[in-house]
């Protein structure tokens, strides 16, 4: 019986080693890895996996087609509903989504979708860059990168647009829409916009294309050259264009787009970027930084490496604020970078927001959690730089009317972490520059874009979605959000 | 020296203003359309280089230009002004960032009202003229003072000549001009009668905290061009966090410039050399 074997184990880098370095952790399944795990699906008549999942993947069809050894099926099923597999395969909160639904961790472990997912991806890649053509057996082109020619470029390149292979859009001349944003809802936009025949121009604030993928998830859990250029490589191949070092609101404004450039449409997928603090005693000490700052050292700026010159400071000791993703990528990186690494946070472990994989990862590389703990005060020295970090140990309170049980502080129960570094992980808010300079867009009292269901914004021709919307989210939602309001712009335009 | 012949941000003009102030003029077309006086860029000069924050000196709108002035201190403004010639390109180029000076946003009413006084400290100078252009333009009386540690590190005289109503040159050493520091030379003229709504400080961080000391003194209101750290310039890493009036401001976004009786300078200078260890190590990468 399927059930009866276990969860097929992944590969990793043993924790000792990759503490010191930023290769990734999961070496990921081989086929026969793949195929067997893939067995252990039971094919549910209502697959709980399928709707548990913000778009909608096949699951049971794709995974149908690794047991098979159809791996391009399987691919090609993918591509139906999601155009950021390999992405996604690593960094979705599968225990919350698809394999948090799966009949088979009633009883035993779930199917390891995400990891499936994921060698779904990374197969297609092989096959791809094998041969240097999409495999004939690719059914063409949904998701799998049409060409990779030769060695990839080390920056990408400031506008970049490939002729070849470009798809058919039918008759209509090509109507041009601008994507503000090159996140997964802006790259997922633009590919089904491109895919569906219009002229489709990506204006990105920062040098690289990718949003928090570039800037913000580590290398070691999603390799930039390896795995994410070649996403947005892709995207160039179907036909987008990219222009990095444009800061719509600054550079240019939507309404200049629209009324001088002839953009006819605008989708906006600004991300929520904007850093918070917690406003205790010494936030401005040195030593003292966001996440955000840290990882876009280290991840857009690549301190990590010596042959760049943006320096990153972490000390022999960090302690980081927060229990989110960011917090343990911040984390991770700062034990990377040999500092000794404590993570606080106010609640219990079960609360912590971040992907289960990643805590675990976390603490199999030797991080230290305090949890029930709040910071109260940053202590410098007489130099002005961070000494230790004051807390507050927490207990968990009466559940209040939503039945959750806050924490609340202990009385004396004060202490001090000595630290070198203190990185706040608290999370973020949508950056309000679009909002202050495009006219007739409205926001909402958390700075989120208004939107509807499809995308649409309080201004007509101007669509939104991802985090810039929702505030800080997950990869698969913006690029769902990216996806709809491309159906949403298509048919707007026609109408048009 | 890995130089990205491909980028539209190429060098077509480079001036070394004095023997170690550097002047270039880059094409950006879609910056040059939008700069305003008291904007800055952030340039990247290569792959492996730093974002770094530079004021936007100068603009030309028809020709799709923005002038840089550099001073080398680091390894990213050293490797600037060292390995970049005419013709060659900047890897990214991205602005124009932070809020325009605070004189684009008033009524003529208030600008004719207007009677400012710069003082400008070394490499300050550069960022000071696009401001008093702009406001000589708007037909405002414009003073400007321009301080440097001896003759040969002043730099813009002639350029500002067309720009202002008077320039007063200072160096410390007396080399040439009024022998003392900007400051002084304000005290003077306001003892001589001069009078002034408004001053703005540019330059090193201690002299625009003297600049403050000073107008505090005279009453004079002054705002100042906070140059701080910065890595992204947008608003998305508080790298550039300071303390105005006690609460924290990100000088990208809503600076650079502020009003100087707020500012915490001490802070500011510290929060400055926060990577001074680890940007040995860069000089030496
Ligand atoms: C450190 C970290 C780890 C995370 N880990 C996970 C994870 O494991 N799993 C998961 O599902 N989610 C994770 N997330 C969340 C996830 O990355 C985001 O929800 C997702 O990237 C949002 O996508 P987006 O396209 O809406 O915006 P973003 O990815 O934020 O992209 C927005 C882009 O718009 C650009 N931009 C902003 N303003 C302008 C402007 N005015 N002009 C031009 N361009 C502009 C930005 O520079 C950026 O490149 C993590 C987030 C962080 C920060
Ligand atoms: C809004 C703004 C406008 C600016 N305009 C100009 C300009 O027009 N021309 C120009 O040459 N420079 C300008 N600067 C300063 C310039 O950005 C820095 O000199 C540059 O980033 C230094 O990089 P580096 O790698 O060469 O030196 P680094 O190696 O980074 O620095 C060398 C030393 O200087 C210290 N340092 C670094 N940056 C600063 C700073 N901003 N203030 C004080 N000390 C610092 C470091 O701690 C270190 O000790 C501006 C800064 C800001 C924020
Ligand atoms: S430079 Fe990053 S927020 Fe100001």
């Amino acid at each position: 019986m399927a059930n009866r074997i276990p969860r097929v184990p992944v590969r990793e880098q043993d924790p000792k080693v990759r503490a010191h370095n930023f290769e990734e952790v999961c070496f990921g399944y081989n086929e026969e890895e793949a195929r067997l795990e893939a067995s252990r699906c039971l094919h549910c008549k209502n697959p709980r996996c399928v709707s548990a999942c913000p778009v909608a993947i096949k699951i049971p069809d794709f995974i149908e087609r690794i047991v098979a050894g159809d791996f391009a099926g399987a691919a090609a099923k993918i591509a139906e509903d999601s155009s950021l597999p390999a992405v996604c395969g690593r960094v979705c909160p599968q225990e919350t989504q698809c394999e948090g639904s799966c009949v088979l961790g009633v009883k035993f472990e779930p199917v390891a979708i995400g990891k499936l997912e994921r060698f779904v991806a990374d197969w297609t890649f092989a096959q791809t860059s094998a041969t240097g053509c999409p495999s004939s057996t690719v059914s063409l082109r949904e998701t799998p990168p049409s060409q990779v020619a030769g060695p990839l470029p080390l920056s990408m390149p400031r506008v970049a647009a490939v002729s070849e292979g470009q798809p058919v859009g039918g008759s209509s001349p090509k109507r041009k829409v601008a994507i503000i944003g090159s996140g997964p809802a802006g790259l997922a936009c633009a590919y089904d916009l491109a895919k569906m025949g219009y002229d489709v121009t990506i204006f990105e604030a920062l040098h690289k294309a990718g949003g928090v993928l570039e800037y913000g998830i580590p290398e070691f859990r999603l390799p930039k050259d390896k795995i994410l250029k070649r996403e947005i490589q892709d995207v160039i191949a179907a036909g987008v264009k990219i222009e990095t070092d444009v800061i719509i609101g600054r550079t240019v404004t939507i309404d200049s787009l629209m009324d001088q450039e002839g953009f006819e449409a605008v989708f906006v997928g600004t991300g929520a970027g904007l850093p918070k603090f917690m406003g205790i005693p010494g936030e401005n000490l040195n030593g003292v930084f966001s996440a955000n700052e840290f990882l876009t050292r280290n991840n857009l700026m690549k301190a990590f490496r010596d042959d760049y010159r943006t320096p990153i400071h972490a000390g022999k000791k960090v302690c980081v604020v927060g229990g989110g993703n960011v917090a343990m990528d911040a984390a991770r990186t700062a034990l990377r970078l040999g500092a000794d690494t404590t993570i606080v946070y106010r609640r219990t472990e079960v609360e912590l927001p971040a992907r289960k994989e990643e805590v675990h990862h976390a603490k199999e590389e030797g991080i230290d959690f305090q949890m029930l703990t709040n910071p109260v005060e940053i202590m410098g020295d007489e130099r002005g730089w961070v000494r230790a970090l004051k807390c507050v140990r927490m207990e968990l309170g009466e559940p209040d009317e939503s039945g959750r049980r806050s924490p609340v502080v202990i009385p004396g129960s004060e202490f001090e972490i000595p630290t070198e570094t203190v990185i706040m992980a608290l999370g973020t808010s949508p950056n309000p520059l679009i909002s202050r300079t495009t006219p007739g867009l409205e926001v909402t009292r958390r700075g989120g874009l208004v939107a509807d269901e499809c995308g649409a914004t309080t201004r007509p021709g101007v669509f939104a979605g991802g985090d810039a919307v929702t505030g800080a989210a997950t990869v698969i939602l913006a690029m769902g959000a990216g996806r709809k309001a491309a159906a949403a712009i298509d048919a707007y335009l026609k109408s048009k | 020296m890995a130089v990205n012949d491909n980028a539209m941000f190429k060098i077509l003009e480079k001036k070394m203003l004095n023997p170690t102030i550097c002047k270039m003029v880059v094409e950006a077309p879609r910056i040059a359309k939008s700069a305003l006086p008291g904007q800055f860029l952030i340039v990247r000069a290569d792959e492996p280089g730093e974002r770094i924050p530079l004021t936007i000196s100068d603009y030309d709108r028809a020709a799709g230009t923005v002038t840089i002035v550099i001073q080398p201190i680091g390894a990213s403004t050293r490797s600037m002004v060292d390995a970049f010639q005419a013709g060659d390109s900047f890897a990214d180029v991205a602005g124009p960032l932070g809020n325009p000076s605070e004189f684009v946003r008033m009524s003529p009413e208030e600008l004719k009202a207007q009677r400012v006084v710069f003082i400008a400290g070394g490499l300050g100078t550069a960022p000071v003229y696009p401001q008093a252009k702009w406001l000589h333009e708007h037909g405002v009386s414009v003073d400007v003072i321009i301080g440097a540690r001896t003759k040969d590190l002043l730099i813009y005289e002639d350029e500002f000549k067309s720009v202002c109503d008077n320039l007063y040159m200072c160096t410390d050493d007396g080399s040439y001009g009024f022998k003392g520091v900007g400051t002084a030379r304000l005290e003077a003229l306001v003892a001589e009668g001069k009078t002034y709504t408004q001053a703005v400080a540019i330059g090193p961080m201690i002299m625009m905290k003297f600049s403050v000391l000073t107008c505090k003194k005279l009453g004079i209101p002054i705002w100042v061009s906070m140059n701080t750290l910065m890595v992204d310039g947008t608003g998305m890493c508080g790298a550039c966090r300071l303390s105005v009036g006690g609460v924290t401001k990100f000088a990208c976004v809503d600076g650079p410039e502020f009003d100087g009786y707020l500012v915490d300078f001490d802070e500011a200078m510290r929060r400055s050399a926060q990577y001074k260890a680890e940007e040995g190590l860069a000089n030496g990468k």
